[in-house]
């Protein structure tokens, strides 16, 4: 605002012109903004406060429940120190049985599927993509049968690995030709977890080489060309073309398997409902819905913490654009309201104009 | 311009996982601890909340009925078939003090949930409903509180299934059922097939295991008292019975289905199961056992053990505005002539004891005898207002000691502190 008559004459004309953009364009975005503060806000800030106020408790005079009041701390210390109530108050370390028992084992199982499972599809992805981008006699139909997994739904996925998995299942079967007794894949603890790498690998790895595919027709033919020329091996060619002239939908794609992995839900729950080590962070979340909405609240505000820093270091530190640069763009001015090509007139605007 | 996007994409970035994890808590809270109101004139049409009809019982008595009380009229609203959706379903709704839920259809398990959050109208005073001829536990079932909070509307209770063809006479005690496992052994077969998986199934043989043996997993008054002599011997026989093969490794993945078809395929000399599965392993094509199987109580220590209880109850909604005509409906349907179309038309077990004796039921539904020993002899699976926190304890404790070797009497300790700090509040 206060720019607008501090700035000399030739600019004025734009100036106003541009605040009353800034106005409309305001009023432009508002109808999202409202929608963004009612189906996003609400809902943390909802899930925020209720994760200060205790479960309900049971009155033992007249069997009924009551309101928990103001609980402080005490549920995010039940998840993250694992300290449950005893009767006649103070508390214990979660005992075998109870959700709270069960926090750092669904952190750590959540942690090692995210690492695992994504390596795994980038590796295969990468693969894929490769395989997609050349051309030869029957390429349509090697890219559908890449992408058919990726077309079937998660919840048909796990019933499909249910299937294949049970103790009469195809799995066992075939394994039963080569002469090897029928194993209990969902049983136990490891062949269970990676039991959900496997069908979440089979499912997603065509949507990371989808994506990789999507960086690969980017690159243009003269550079593999003037590398070829240059006598360049085709790990050279990999390693110092194709990756970097990859990374960033490489990267966008691993942010965004990374952050799916971190709620995963459907996959273990259809497949093991969460028996065998197998309980996600959301499978928790969703049975600790079952038992008390406030202990649950603080509960997803922690998974939303885990998940929000995750993103952020995906995006600041490793490089993960969610969106193109520009050719010509110069790296980190995140403050300036207009791109840099008209970085003139962006000096001259003052932060202010933001405000208004 | 990329600048903008750029903030606004990883905004909307993490807004979007922000919003997959946080909506299902958003939906939750609010008071629950009111009673509602109810108003003067409670008559009117009310709408009857169920699961699923699968049984296909519920539109021709509702359709009866309307015909009968055009001013009353009932109308149907089905959940899912899933036992979980239905009771988040009630209690979205219930929250919402909705007075569109007039009926609600509830499990045995959740009836003292419900109750204590003061979303169920007790059955006393002007709303008093009769439970004469009805069969006791199923009336307990339904009970909390000393206070009856719904009417039981259909029941069910284990059996055992077992080879006639191989086993002479059924075991009456589970001496003689363990001792039976040689004939098992001899014919190349396993010996017992129950439901052994980390799930509510796992709840119900344990329990039944620890209430054969006379033990409780809560008191009278709702206190945990799973941590006892009893119980030690019941978890204690599963155990053992692991360890030398009559109840084999793959069973810590059966469920009701998977046991079921093991035993039609001939796999199993003994299986405890529910009802449903007579009609299907003696009709089923894939069935190996039809004719060679029969049905008797499950057996205990001298005489019939200890069923867990199944079915479910009806109940009025605190919130309702129509609570009248709501009880003359569970009246209507608990009636002799309801009780006998909803086991004729949906094998469904009937809560009146009277019925098990009819001779028109026993010919289409020849276990009717049978189950009503269980019946008879089944103890409701734990009341409790955190029966979702009990089962969990009984759950996770109970698939330690029978599949990862933890000891029986650490798992009842643990059983034992997790249902107290349950009810003691996270």
């Amino acid at each position: 605002m206060a720019a607008a008559t501090v700035a000399p004459a030739p600019e004025k004309t734009r100036k106003s012109l541009r605040a009353g953009e800034g106005r409309r364009g305001i009023l432009l975005v508002a109808p999202t903004l409202v929608m963004l503060a009612v189906v996003i806000l609400y809902p943390l800030v909802r899930a925020v406060i209720q994760s200060f106020q205790k479960d309900e408790g049971l009155n033992p005079a007249t069997g009924m429940f009551v309101q928990g009041g103001y609980a402080g701390l005490s549920n995010y210390s039940h998840w993250l120190l694992q300290q449950c109530a005893v009767a006649g108050g103070g508390t214990q370390p979660c005992p075998e049985g109870t959700l709270g028992s069960q926090f750092w084992g669904a952190f750590g199982i959540t942690v090692f599927w995210t690492v695992v499972s994504v390596g795994i599809e980038v590796i295969l992805g990468l693969w894929f993509a490769t395989i997609m981008n050349r051309e030869f006699r029957g390429r349509g139909l090697v890219r559908a049968a890449i992408l058919v997994p990726w077309a079937i739904p998660t919840a048909v996925t796990a019933k499909l690995w249910f299937f294949i998995y049970a103790y009469d299942g195809v799995l066992n079967h075939i394994l039963g030709f080569a002469g090897i007794p029928p194993q209990l894949w969902t049983s136990d603890t490891w062949p269970a977890r990676m039991g959900v790498v496997i069908a979440d690998v089979w499912k997603t790895t065509p949507f990371m080489a989808l994506l990789i595919l999507a960086g690969l027709q980017l690159i243009s033919k003269d550079v593999y060309e003037a590398a070829e020329v240059d006598g360049a091996s085709r790990w050279q060619v990999f390693t110092q073309i194709t990756l970097p002239l990859i990374k960033v939908p490489l990267m966008v794609a691993v942010l965004f398997r990374v952050l799916d992995v971190m709620r995963i839900f459907d996959l273990p729950y259809i497949m093991t409902g969460g028996a065998n080590g197998t309980t996600s962070l959301s499978i928790l979340v969703v049975k600790q819905i079952r038992q008390g909405f406030n202990s649950a609240s603080a509960l997803s505000t922690i998974v939303f913490i885990i998940i929000a820093l995750t993103a952020f270091v995906f995006v600041k530190f490793l490089g993960a654009d969610v969106i193109q640069r520009p050719p010509g763009y110069t790296k980190r001015k995140w403050f300036r309201r207009k791109p840099p090509e008209a970085s003139q007139s962006v000096e001259a605007t003052p932060e202010g104009a933001e405000a208004a | 311009m990329a600048n903008q996007w750029r903030r606004g994409r990883l905004l909307t970035g993490v807004a979007a996982v922000a919003v997959a994890s946080l909506t299902l808590a958003g939906c939750g809270g609010g008071s629950s601890s009111g009673g509602g109101s109810s108003s003067g004139n409670s008559r009117g049409p009310i709408t009857f909340v169920t699961g699923k009809d699968n049984s296909g019982v519920w539109a021709p008595m509702i359709a009866k009925w309307n015909k009968a009380h055009p001013k009353e009229k009932v109308t149907l609203k089905e959940q899912t078939d899933q036992a979980d959706q239905q009771h988040d379903d009630i209690v979205q709704h219930m929250q919402a003090k909705d007075p569109g839920y007039d009926i609600v259809t509830v499990d045995v398990i959740w009836t003292a949930e419900f109750a204590a959050k003061g979303w169920l109208q007790p059955l006393t005073g002007q709303y008093k409903f009769d439970t004469n001829g009805f069969l006791p536990p199923t009336v307990k079932a339904a009970t909390y509180n000393n206070t009856l909070y719904a009417a039981p509307w259909a029941s069910d209770g284990g059996l055992l299934y077992y080879r006639k063809d191989l086993v002479k006479t059924p075991p009456k005690t589970l001496d003689q059922m363990w001792n039976d496992c040689k004939i098992a052994k001899q014919h190349n077969m396993s010996c017992y097939a129950g439901q052994f998986a980390k799930y509510e199934g796992l709840t119900v043989n344990a329990t039944e295991a620890m209430n054969t043996f006379g033990g409780q997993v809560v008191d009278s008054a709702g206190k945990p008292t799973v941590n006892s002599p009893q119980n030690q011997k019941g978890l204690q026989m599963l155990v053992d019975h692991v360890k030398n093969g009559d109840i084999p490794k793959q069973e810590s993945t059966f469920q009701e289905e998977q046991g079921r078809i093991a035993f039609e395929a001939g796999k199993f000399l003994f299986m405890r199961n529910w009802p449903y599965c007579y009609s299907l392993a003696s009709t089923e094509g894939s069935s190996k056992v039809k004719g060679k199987f029969a049905v008797a109580p499950l057996p205990g220590v001298n005489g019939p053990g200890a069923s867990s209880l199944g079915g479910h109850s009806e109940a009025i909604s605190t919130y309702s505005d129509h609570k009248q005509t709501a009880l003359d409906f569970l009246k209507y349907i608990t009636a002799p002539a309801q009780q006998k179309f909803i086991a004729m038309k949906g094998s469904l077990a009937p809560v009146r004891a009277s019925l098990y004796d009819d001779p028109a039921l026993i010919k289409k539904l020849p276990y009717l005898p049978t189950l009503k020993t269980a019946i008879a002899n089944a103890v409701p699976r734990p009341v409790t207002p955190f029966y979702p926190a009990v089962t969990t304890a009984i759950e996770d404790n109970a698939f330690a000691a029978l599949w990862q070797g933890k000891p029986v009497s650490a798992a009842l300790s643990d059983m034992q502190k997790a249902m107290q700090s349950a009810s003691s509040g996270s």
